[in-house]
């Protein structure tokens, strides 16, 4: 059975190429055409994309909460967070007078910007991908990690004890949870052979890694989640805003837009984490398969690409929420412990297992 | 600058930051100098007085009926119990007999204010500590509390009820069936209180062996009710200087033995337990008869000095009235749990975390107007 959306995306992607070809008689041009459409496409979809986890967390939280969450500004209020960003868009950007003002206009950006550029090598369906180059996951890990430069600059420039703990802190926390993230990382790599996205996905064609390979993968995919959790600075691992103790830490002294654009990254990010926990372990744009099971396996294959792939990185998403609305915080030194005694030892037993696994072919 | 006037004084490599008088976790205008180095607390300073409105000076203008109404105003999560604390004193001035049935519901209503109050404790603790979900719970059984409050009295939180003689009105004819109701729920709901909370590793984590406040400590800094009971000071008003019946009724006074917060977090959900107990044994028995002893128009003390203490949901709350044989007091004097149990956060904050400032402020269960009156 044909997948329902087959209408390609590449196809009308490679329409559009040989129409710009055609248009602006190929070279660079092109080239830099369809960059600025890439770029806007991409940025109206993940605004889009970043209301929807808003709205989507508000709801998660209104259903663990027992209430009822957004519901005035539009139906079952979905337009809520359309109206918050436009009061924040109107609200008074104040920037504090003893602040470095260079430093402190440039932190959001740097955030947002680091932010951004880990979404080019996702995957978002079959043949949809920005720049599926050859070291597509260290790419991410290397770029995702930039954020930290971003806080810690936020937290200086702001001239503010409560910005500069909370600044410190993510810098000790980033720090550290990177390795155990870099680390499940690289038990996927080891059974891959490969760091590019798109080779990552076509070997879960038979099953997804999950399924696949035992439980060591089972393992990576939980400190995948704890650590990445960690690293983009969600509950139970928000000490660098820490409401309660530093009463919003690196961005205290932010608000507008500027706040916004914290909010946004935070939204990218955990778009951003989840899609890669959906790639490498949940089989990215790929559909479930049962064996040989050609009736089942048909139907699943008549669901669209996109929309397994959009499907498993909400269920990462929902997880990480709810995660949020349980947990209590932990403290910085009991943070500390749990990256530096727990996570990386077993991630490094865990990475020597998988290694195992893959030299004696012991998986599926 | 110090409140002297003397220019503060930091070690090398020490930090001072001001938490509070407006920060999410003080709970009110509690204003906490804390000096740093880097994480850790070398030394915590309390500065109180930014909601003091002088209730003791109004109480002295105020008739002995009227007065009463003001202390609504100092812990305001246990009205009732304010009130009942000032009514008992009036009435120990007077030497009136309080109708069997006015002490019961009195009884009643200071059991379910202190069920209400650990409820918002456990609600507040849970935000303190980072995780938001435990307030809504903690509310949706205190609305039903005070939804019963509301329909006794008329007000859902600085409720005026206790009056010297009795109470003010009789009680709704609904009362005793919603009350039963309510700890059905609440029976039921404290078991997703401790799956949600008590027995999650980040939240024990967090409480076990932070702030460990010895029984010394405790008794020299004047420590009342859960937070002294939690090192295992015996000193519940209710067992030692019994008052309004508690001497006829079957409960336990809660210790722990350990002193850290989760010793204090675990006395108050086991107090909850025994109010539950208190009130199961009352709601049944409510006797007949008036709800209010007659007094006069006027209310008068004789010449002397009436002193009554209560336990409150917070501790020790003690009123101390001087009369002039006049209609107002000549002096009174509140010895409120709260202004304690504050002194025993410099001394636990030592050496602390600030994550663990915040577990201590949120198990000593401060209530800041309390403080200042």
């Amino acid at each position: 059975m044909k997948p329902l959306l087959e209408i390609s995306l590449s196809g009308f992607a490679s329409q559009i190429d040989a129409w710009l070809n055609a248009a602006l008689g190929g070279g660079t041009l092109v080239v830099a055409t369809e960059m600025v459409v890439t770029g806007v496409v991409l940025l109206g979809f993940l605004v889009v994309l970043c209301f929807f986890l808003g709205y989507m967390e508000r709801k998660v939280a209104g259903f663990i909460e027992i209430r009822l969450g957004p519901n005035r500004v539009g139906p079952k209020g979905s337009l809520q967070i359309v109206a918050d960003t436009v009061k924040l868009l109107m609200k008074e950007g104040i920037t504090p007078a003893s602040s470095d003002k260079f430093l402190f206009h440039l932190a959001p950006v740097i955030v947002v910007t680091a932010a951004l550029l880990a979404v080019a090598p996702i995957a978002f369906a079959k043949n949809l991908q920005i720049w599926d180059l050859n070291i597509g996951l260290l790419y991410v890990s290397a770029v995702s990690s930039l954020a930290v430069i971003g806080i810690l600059m936020a937290g200086w420039s702001s001239y503010n004890k409560y910005s500069l703990l909370g600044a410190m802190r993510s810098g000790a926390q980033i720090v550290s949870y990177e390795l155990s993230v870099g680390l499940s990382l690289i038990s996927i790599v080891a059974l891959t052979g490969s760091l590019k996205i798109s080779d990552i996905v076509m070997a879960q064609q038979d099953g997804w890694w999950i399924f696949k390979g035992h439980i060591p993968v089972l393992i990576s995919f939980v400190i995948f989640l704890i650590a990445s959790t960690a690293e983009i600075n969600r509950a139970p691992f928000d000490l660098t805003e820490a409401e309660q103790e530093l009463t919003g830490g690196y961005h205290t002294e932010y608000s507008g837009m500027k706040f916004a654009m914290f909010l946004l990254a935070e939204y990218i990010n955990l778009f951003v984490v989840s899609a890669i926990a959906a790639t490498i372990f949940l089989g990215g744009w790929m559909p479930f398969h049962l064996g040989h099971w050609q009736a089942f396996n048909g139907i699943m294959d008549w669901i669209p690409s996109s929309m397994w792939f959009m499907g498993k990185t909400l269920f990462v998403v929902f997880i990480i929420m709810q995660f949020r609305w349980t947990f209590p915080r932990l403290r910085i030194d009991q943070l500390l412990n749990l990256e530096w005694k727990y996570l990386l030892p077993i991630s490094m037993v865990n990475t020597i297992l998988v290694a195992l696994i893959t030299i004696m072919g012991w998986h599926f | 600058m110090n409140l002297l006037g003397e220019p503060e004084v930091t070690e090398e490599g020490e930090f001072i930051i001001n938490i509070g008088p407006q920060h999410p976790s003080t709970h009110g205008v509690l204003h906490l100098k804390v000096w740093l180095d880097g994480e850790t607390i070398k030394k915590v300073e309390p500065h109180i007085g930014y909601i003091h409105r002088s209730i003791e000076k109004m109480s002295e203008s105020l008739s002995y009926r009227n007065f009463i109404y003001v202390t609504s105003r100092m812990d305001y999560i246990s009205a009732h119990i304010n009130n009942q604390a000032c009514a008992l004193t009036v009435e120990k001035g007077l030497q009136v007999e309080v109708p069997a049935r006015a002490r019961v519901v009195r009884v009643l209503l200071a059991e379910l204010t202190r069920l209400a109050s650990h409820q918002l404790w456990w609600g507040c603790t849970g935000l303190d500590l980072g995780a938001v979900t435990p307030f809504f719970y903690a509310f949706r059984e205190r609305e039903a509390i005070l939804d019963i409050m509301e329909e006794t009295c008329g007000a859902r939180l600085t409720q005026n009820f206790m009056v010297p003689g009795g109470i003010m009105y009789d009680i709704h004819p609904n009362f005793q069936n919603r009350v039963k109701t309510v700890l059905i729920q609440v029976k039921e709901k404290l078991k997703e209180y401790d799956e949600l909370v008590t027995d999650n590793v980040i939240f024990q984590g967090r409480v076990k062996g932070v702030g460990v406040l010895t029984a010394e400590d405790a008794i020299s800094l004047g420590i009342t009710g859960p937070s002294a009971r939690a090192s295992g000071v015996s000193c519940d008003v209710r067992k030692w200087f019994p008052y309004e019946g508690y001497e006829n009724l079957q409960f336990d006074e809660v210790l722990d033995t350990g002193g850290d917060c989760l010793a204090r977090y675990m006395v108050r959900m086991r107090e909850m337990k025994q109010s539950i107990h208190i009130i199961e044994q009352l709601i049944d028995n409510i006797p007949e008869g008036d709800f209010q002893a007659k007094t006069k128009m006027v209310i008068k003390l004789p010449k002397g000095e009436f002193y009554q203490r209560v336990e409150t949901a917070r501790g020790e709350l003690g009123v101390y009235i001087v009369s002039d044989g006049g209609s107002s007091p000549y002096r009174i004097k509140y010895r409120t749990p709260n202004f304690s149990n504050l002194w025993a956060l410099p001394v636990l904050a030592k050496n602390a975390k600030i994550g663990d400032l915040i577990s201590i402020m949120a198990t000593l269960d401060l209530i800041i107007p309390d403080i200042d009156r």
